[in-house]
């Protein structure tokens, strides 16, 4: 798609994209790059010599059961955080969404966590959780729950998605509920007239309607958990204890920053990227489907 | 006789659905904000009294009396974790503010020229100039880390504010979104101004950026809370203290393991790292929404 009616211009339009071709170019594909041509060489222990190995870094990090321990905390965790931040989203919206009193000032209070860092969610949450100075964390201990994230692996996994899940549930609400409220009047009170009660309404009239919607938001809150939660983990658990809140993201940093293991941190960096690619592409064809509708 | 007595329960009872639903309804919704409130809550509170008593572990529900002094002392002292020394929370606020509207303001920027470029001219190479850009999407920072941070090394760009905030202003979704936008500007506006002799320069100040108003400002809040809220790169990027923005800087604050912390200050500067980005989305909460919206749809 294009405009009929254009300027001329030699080398204006070449300026105009200078900026943004040059933050490009250095910044993401040069890096990009170096991503991939590193995820095919090793260093020795010394950092003196790299070789050459081809697919070597990939096929050890398929067997290499920490990674396939980080992939697997990868997929528990974004799963549940997507299911719970759309679920509780879902909910919210369609309370919201009835003829109330007051529901302006609900909307505000249910949108500005959308504000807050996920590392600071995660620090938020650590004052609720902690087990000698937070609420919930000395309530458990007080009816006979042993609760310490720091030692429990499944305690520590569900305190990440309980702060990462919390932050994305605004985000989910406000596209719900503009989905909501984009659908006919008339459309659900044909149903009513019909004789349909409110829940088969729900599931029959206003879900399907609202599935684009729900579908956009899934891929969105699954690239949400895999690359935008790393400041969560790093604030709360540093992947631990051992290695069981180690999601793909903050492996590539321990094994890019603390361990210096580029070869090993590129290989993970450009299997995430295909990661992305694939979601991306599956938000892109769906959205140009929807566009012809 | 019967027939009105009927009418009159029926129309009762149904009052009455009407009436528990709305209840319900409300129910529902303050148990949601309640969830969102809490820790919000805790936080403020745990900010207005000294360390001690939240070190106890006396969990307070209402607010001590220690609020000033916690305040003052994170604003121009800092609270220090066990391994690091303590930066005040005004000089983490000034750099996380300086790296948000840096971020904000030079994406919306090079977004503005670039998408005017692809839509305004016809040029060799536009198409391609244009996917080049729009590939930038499927490349988040946290996905490349490792070789951006040698990028920036090569660079010398470490611990700068340049270094900083450079590498994340390059945008495909906000050139994206311009590019869409300029799109419905009509054809007559060009030839008009071509009739009056207006360069292209002067057709992007008098007529693209006045009526890209809105978009710009809807952008802006999105852009802003996005940068503010940042973290694996700042922490990565900086290692100069007086660089530290407030979200890195207040995670340093928290010890692991059972390191004495001072949860008062560290409280504090949550509050404080809190503020800036919900005043934002709250006081333009029409922007916000559209901005949201319409640049991920």
């Amino acid at each position: 798609m294009r405009k009929k009616v254009i300027f001329r211009g030699a080398a204006l339009p070449y300026l105009l994209l200078l900026p943004q071709m040059a933050v490009t170019l250095v910044f993401f594909f040069w890096p990009a790059g170096m991503a991939v041509w590193q995820s095919a060489q090793r260093e020795d222990a010394f950092g003196l010599s790299t070789e050459f190995v081809w697919f070597e870094n990939f096929t050890d990090l398929f067997h290499d059961p920490i990674y396939l321990n980080a992939a697997w905390n990868t997929v528990i965790f974004s799963t549940s955080v997507a299911a719970l931040a759309l679920g509780a989203a879902l909910f919210l919206a369609v309370q919201a969404d009835k003829q109330i009193r007051g529901a302006g000032l609900y909307k505000t209070l249910l949108i500005w966590p959308y504000a807050v860092a996920p590392a600071l969610a995660a620090v938020l949450w650590l004052f609720i959780f902690h087990p000698s100075i937070g609420l919930v964390g000395r309530a458990f201990a007080a009816i006979g729950i042993t609760w310490d994230f720091r030692v429990n692996g499944g305690q520590a996994m569900t305190m990440v998605i309980i702060a990462a899940a919390w932050k994305q549930v605004s985000y989910n609400f406000i596209f719900f509920l503009a989905g909501l409220q984009s659908i006919p009047a008339s459309v659900l009170e044909a149903a009513a007239i019909d004789g349909a009660r409110p829940m088969r309404r729900f599931w029959t009239v206003v879900f399907p309607l609202l599935s684009p919607t729900a579908f956009f938001l899934l891929v969105v809150n699954l690239v949400y958990a895999f690359f935008d939660t790393f400041g969560v983990i790093h604030a709360l658990t540093r992947g631990g204890p051992g290695n069981a809140t180690e999601t793909l993201i903050y492996k590539v940093y321990v094994d890019g920053v603390q361990n210096l293991n580029f070869g090993s941190s590129a290989a993970q960096s450009v299997v995430l990227m295909i990661i992305v690619i694939g979601l991306t592409a599956i938000q892109f064809r769906y959205i140009e489907r929807r566009v012809h509708y | 006789m019967s027939a009105t007595i009927d009418v009159e329960a029926l129309a009762a009872a149904s009052r009455r659905r009407r009436m528990r639903e709305r209840v319900l309804t409300h129910l529902s919704l303050i148990l949601g904000v309640a969830i969102f409130a809490l820790p919000i809550w805790i936080t403020l509170i745990g900010s207005t009294h000294d360390t001690d008593t939240i070190g106890r572990g006396d969990v307070p529900l209402l607010p001590g009396g220690e609020a000033w002094n916690n305040y003052a002392h994170a604003w121009s002292q800092g609270g220090g974790g066990r391994n690091t020394f303590a930066v005040p929370a005004s000089t983490m606020l000034w750099n996380s503010f300086i790296m948000a509207m840096l971020i904000a303001v030079g994406k919306i920027a090079i977004s503005l020229l670039s998408a005017f470029a692809v839509v305004f001219f016809a040029f060799p190479l536009r198409m391609v100039f244009f996917w080049m850009i729009f590939i930038t999407l499927m490349l988040p920072v946290e996905v490349r880390i490792i070789p951006t941070f040698q990028v920036m090394t090569s660079l010398s760009l470490i611990d700068t504010m340049t270094g900083l905030t450079l590498p994340l202003i390059a945008s495909a979704t906000a050139t994206l979104l311009f590019r869409q936008f300029f799109l419905t500007i009509p054809d007559e506006y060009v030839e008009a101004a071509k009739i009056d002799g207006a360069g292209p320069l002067r057709f992007f100040k008098d007529v693209v950026l006045p009526l890209s108003a809105t978009n710009i400002a809807a952008l802006f809040v999105i852009l802003f809370i996005y940068g503010w809220n940042q973290y694996l790169w700042p922490l990565l990027m900086v290692t100069d203290r007086d660089l530290e923005t407030i979200i890195v800087g207040l995670t340093k604050m928290i010890g692991i393991g059972d390191t004495q912390n001072e949860w008062n200050l560290i409280m504090t500067t949550a509050v404080f790292a809190l503020l800036p980005p919900v005043a934002v989305v709250v006081l333009m909460q029409r922007w916000f929404i559209k901005g949201l919206t319409e640049t991920e749809k």
